[in-house]
């Protein structure tokens, strides 16, 4: 299990495995939006939270259609298939490092970006705490929807119309829980929300993912 | 460890083009798949390697004992010839077995990035991949395609000196003389009849 985890981070960290791409998505977003509303800072710190939500799941979304697409083209995938590593591991593996190459670094850059929003100083913390809750299921959904996605042509398309209502809950409750503690109201309701969605997902999306790799291998 | 197969039938597409396969690989020895292209070569390795489940019939093979090679390699571009190799013998908990560099020459390029290799070169190093994994029954789907005369030779000579005289066997389909005193299956004769499988209204009902 190691083996592929360390693989798919090496891969991503060197040239062309898309690393960067997301945190700059992120980042542009994220200095757009002020330009783009004008700056009452009021409303900025209002919006802040919702904007940087958004853009943390689009920037997820950015970087989906690599996690099997590339292992496809290459036929490492049915070599990986045929290894003592049942496919459902492999899912969770492949759905464990792409957030660590795009849900962890958006969390950590959620922060600093957060000062151009004009966010509350009580924003900041529920900000990074719901990120950090709720990207984790935004990587495993997205890696069910790569799962099915995978043996197509152009499949980001399909891939993003699949995935996005899937996403819709995790936004609502994550969003909704840093504005509800930015604004100083009892946010435990949404907080577990979102933690149940991230643990329901964990649990039951990489069976899922393995089960469509499956028929997308044959 | 023996390979059995009975009254295999296999389909591409949702088109059975394999039906009544019947034969045994013994260990030690290897069996060479002849056929036209679209013969079902391919096809019935993938479902040997159980990529792909059969229409029909019994394979028997203990778990986790095939390993398959396509004509894609799965080799990572931008990760270095050792770092390549080193995943799949992680990957498959083996030991990291320096020899197998030798085995198919690729010693002197091992700092390599897998991305400059010539196509003969990562053929190679796609090969090199069984040696390091170990397992005892190799599918093997055209492996000399790029290879050169003595690259040719090389592999053979690890087939027949290392794998099969480690009492492990092999299913191989390719155009190219190995060498290898084994048997020859040709597929065309268990070409499957599609209009006996499908095109009746039991296919609808």
């Amino acid at each position: 299990m190691k083996a592929l985890l360390v693989r798919d981070l090496r891969l991503a960290i060197r040239a062309g495995g898309g690393f960067g791409l997301s945190l700059a998505f992120f980042l542009i977003v994220t200095v757009l939006v002020p330009f783009a509303v004008g700056p009452e800072a009021d409303i900025l710190s209002r919006i802040g939270p919702g904007i940087l939500w958004v853009a943390a799941l689009l920037a997820t979304l950015l970087s989906l259609d690599r996690q099997f697409a590339l292992d496809h083209e290459d036929g490492a995938l049915s070599l990986i298939a045929t290894s003592p590593l049942p496919l459902e591991a492999v899912a969770l593996i492949k759905a464990f490092a792409h957030w660590l190459t795009t849900g962890l670094p958006l969390t950590l850059a959620a922060a600093p970006l957060g000062v151009l929003l004009n966010l509350e100083r009580p924003a900041f913390s529920w900000l990074v705490l719901t990120l950090a809750l709720g990207t984790p299921a935004l990587s495993v959904i997205g890696t069910f929807g790569a799962a099915l996605t995978v043996g197509l042509r152009r499949g980001g398309l399909l891939l993003s119309l699949l995935v996005l209502p899937l996403y819709v809950p995790t936004l609502i409750f994550g969003a909704e829980a840093a504005r509800r503690g930015a604004e100083g109201l009892a946010a435990g309701t949404p907080i577990l929300m979102l933690a149940g969605i991230t643990a329901g997902s964990l649990a039951l999306l990489p069976f899922a993912a393995g089960a469509a790799l499956r028929i997308n291998l044959r | 460890m023996t390979l059995r197969v009975e009254g295999l039938a296999v389909a591409r597409g949702g088109e059975p083009v394999l039906d009544n396969l019947s034969f045994i690989v013994t260990p030690g020895a290897a069996l060479i798949l002849r056929g036209p292209n679209g013969a079902g070569k391919t096809t019935l390795l993938r479902v040997l390697a159980g990529l792909a489940p059969p229409l029909a019939g019994r394979i028997d093979l203990p778990p986790e004992s095939a390993a398959y090679s396509s004509h894609a390699d799965g080799i990572k571009a931008t990760l270095s010839v050792q770092e390549n190799l080193w995943f799949w013998s992680d990957l498959y908990g083996r030991a990291r077995d320096d020899a197998v560099l030798d085995d198919f020459d690729l010693r002197p390029l091992r700092e390599r990035p897998a991305g400059t290799l010539s196509a003969g070169q990562s053929r190679r190093l796609g090969l090199a991949r069984l040696g390091m994994i170990g397992r005892p029954v190799l599918l093997l789907d055209e492996p000399t395609v790029s290879l050169d005369a003595a690259s040719v030779g090389r592999f053979a000579a690890w087939l027949k000196d290392r794998h099969l005289a480690a009492g492990g066997l092999a299913v191989i389909a390719t155009h190219v003389p190995l060498g290898l005193d084994a048997p020859e299956l040709d597929l065309s004769r268990f070409r499957a009849d599609p209009w006996t499988e499908q095109g009746t209204d039991a296919a609808f009902l």
